[in-house]
């Protein structure tokens, strides 16, 4: 596949020419954290980042979207049709997303698109953006893609990737729609000599610098009744306030709600995220709730990720390792920490 | 020394080991640096878990509503006005609490050290009396303790628990000279318009995710306002009335319950400076009615009683 190399002042010149075609989404640095926003200006495009504080699945997943409008107006002949509200289907481009944010939209995949049901806007807005990553030379501390299967230099999920090599971005396609991208452009500057050798040195040291964090294999042989019932979820649960911030800040959390929202004779259907850490998320119309103790809906976080998921669909855990639920839980309750309990707790059962 | 990591595991040992106590809460050592996990020992040999250090801002009294079992807790100052709260709004009984006060001196801002170190990661934080040494993967820095304090304790005017059973520590000196109001003053010095713009951009940034309700120990309440279904008094989108909705609400509901504890502004993902509500409300509060909260058990809040001296302007 093609790769060019562009000096890092060239950067913006690049945007700027994939504005003219593309409605191009980046990183932008919002006051305290960088949030993925569409480029008014290349040079909102802020690059120098680590990880943004929320996931980039709020541009195919978006917190609160209208899925259909309506009128009641008894005298329309319109009246109680649902008509689908238009959405903005033209090409767009997330540059600086991240390896790992990239991935989780595949997992996603996997809910949105299915053998039997597909969600159309999902599926158009995956199809209509091009995925330009930016590897992770410098991962976090609570980054751990490589225990979960991807990495920070992975480009499984991505149609092409820039490296940071310090002066300049060696920006490599990886599909189709990537290499459409890169070969569009005016040839950039020569590859330096060492570009390759370049990438595979930053990768390692990032990959070392992760390690491996859990080893989930003995999760996947061991009974699922048996986990569900494991004593540590006492433990785990504790400190959990059941706030949703865990699931809002997680690229693999697709859960959503349904609500009609009416004024007066018109309304809209609307479809908004929603969390598993909710006791209204599984609450019945009758009234009975499955799970309306904390440790029910603390360990059905943790066991949709890491076993549930993994066993319905043989694809790994539904968990990228971004970190997001691990800097940002008020309580500091750590999936890692719970990815061992459940692997460790799995050895004594020899 | 304000360390009480010894001590907390000392009282906590004696109190399951003579069994004046059925758990113990507090707090154990994060994953994280700057970060403490709420803990909950139910056995001797959990004790040596629970750890203390300047990261243990959360407010433990959220852990205690309706609890059947006796509870041993460790309590700052503020989480000690919340239990008084709790006592006075019957969520707990006195004769199943024993209260390990904590004399405090101000917890951590985590976001405003990670902040001012400019995207640098902290892999190890060390802290003195005075001093927070900061070590990251090529960098090395320490600094003043006071000035990375939560912004609610740096107000603070009850670093001492106002109840307790048992105290680790000395109690401390009280801060004095401190202006708890300055900002309330300057969001009630601002026209109509402005007011709104202030608010308006303050909440911009909300998920809805409730950590603020959920980390705040007065949002007990069985089925909070906005989770009501029948009917349903708030839209669940980011429609800017339900969000408005939600903070407002929320504050009016806590005033008069309201500690400052700052529990609600450290939970926020987004960096929320959510006690821009609650504190006109505890301002107001004292204004009109001269009350601290969760300061005197025995004396009741100002909005659940009534006095015949009360402030009435609204009769005009």
């Amino acid at each position: 596949m093609s790769e060019i190399y562009l000096t890092k002042q060239k950067l913006p010149a690049l945007v700027t020419q994939w504005m003219e075609r593309y409605r191009v989404f980046g990183p932008v640095f919002k006051g305290q954290y960088h949030d993925y926003a569409l480029l008014g200006e290349a040079t909102e495009l802020d690059l120098n980042f680590q990880n943004t504080r929320l996931s980039p699945k709020g541009l195919f997943h978006p917190h609160s979207e209208k899925m259909f409008d309506f009128t009641l107006d008894k005298d329309s002949p319109e009246a109680g049709i649902l008509k689908e509200v238009p959405k903005d289907g033209s090409p767009r481009i997330i540059v600086g997303i991240r390896p790992c944010d990239a991935r989780a939209f595949q997992l996603d995949d996997r809910n949105f698109i299915t053998d039997q049901f597909k969600d159309p806007w999902w599926a158009q807005r995956r199809q209509n953006t091009t995925l330009v990553g930016l590897a992770c030379n410098n991962p976090c501390s609570t980054c751990f893609c490589t225990s979960t299967g991807t990495g920070p230099f992975d480009t499984a999920g991505l149609d092409a990737m820039l490296v940071d090599l310090g002066e300049g971005y060696l920006l490599q396609a990886v599909t189709d729609k990537g290499t459409e991208l890169v070969e569009k452009l005016p040839a950039g500057e020569p590859v330096p000599a060492n570009a390759a050798a370049a990438v595979a040195s930053l990768r390692k040291a990032a990959e070392e610098r992760l390690g491996v964090q859990f080893d989930l294999g003995p999760v996947k042989t061991r009974s699922m009744n048996e986990l569900f019932e494991a004593p540590f979820w006492d433990e785990v649960q504790f400190a959990c306030i059941n706030c949703g911030t865990c699931t809002y800040l997680c690229p693999t959390c697709w859960c959503f709600d349904i609500q009609d929202e009416v004024y007066q004779d018109k309304g809209e259907r609307i479809r908004i995220w929603d969390s598993c850490m909710f006791p209204l998320f599984t609450l019945h119309g009758a009234g009975h709730n499955p799970r309306s103790q904390k440790l029910q809906r603390v360990r059905q976080r943790f066991m949709h990720k890491l076993k549930y998921y993994p066993d319905k669909y043989s694809c790994g855990i539904a968990c990228v390792g971004c970190g997001r639920c691990v800097q940002q839980c008020p309580v500091n309750i750590d999936i890692r920490r719970v990815a061992r309990l459940m692997s460790e707790s799995c050895i004594c059962a020899v | 020394m304000w360390n009480y990591t010894e001590k907390i595991r000392e009282a906590a040992e004696r109190l399951l080991a003579e069994n004046r106590v059925d758990v113990v809460i507090g707090f154990r050592k994060g994953t994280l640096p700057l970060m403490n996990e709420p803990y909950l020992a139910r056995s001797v040999d959990q004790v040596k878990q629970l750890y203390w250090d300047g990261n243990c801002g959360i407010n433990l009294a959220n852990y205690l509503p309706k609890r059947p079992d006796r509870v041993a807790i460790v309590a700052k100052g503020c989480d000690s006005r919340n239990i008084v709260v709790h006592l006075q709004e019957n969520q707990i009984q006195r004769e199943q609490l024993y209260i390990l006060g904590a004399p405090c001196h101000g917890m951590l801002d985590r976001r405003k050290i990670l902040a001012d170190l400019k995207g640098r990661e902290p892999l190890r934080v060390d802290e003195t009396d005075g001093s927070v040494k900061v070590v990251g993967r090529d960098f090395e820095e320490t600094l003043d303790r006071s000035s990375y304090l939560q912004e609610n304790c740096g107000i603070c005017l009850h670093r001492n628990p106002v109840i307790y059973d048992e105290l680790l520590g000395d109690l401390v000196a009280e801060q004095t000279d401190v202006d708890r109001y300055q900002d309330v003053r300057q969001v009630e010095g601002k026209d109509a318009e402005q007011r709104w713009q202030y608010f308006e951009d303050l909440i911009a940034p909300c998920l809805r995710c409730y950590a603020c309700r959920n980390a705040c120990p007065l949002c007990y309440c069985p089925t909070c306002f906005v989770d009501e279904a029948r009917p349903q008094w708030v839209g669940k989108s980011l429609d800017r009335t339900d969000t408005r909705t939600f903070h407002f609400l929320r504050a009016f509901h806590v005033a008069g319950r309201c500690t400052d504890c700052g529990a609600c502004e450290r939970a926020c993902p987004v960096g929320i400076k959510v006690r821009q509500f609650t504190k006109k409300m505890e301002k107001d509060i004292k204004d009109l009615y001269g009350y601290e909260v969760g300061v005197k058990l025995e004396e009741r809040p100002p909005l659940d009683t009534y006095k015949p001296g009360d402030p009435e302007p609204f009769f005009k």
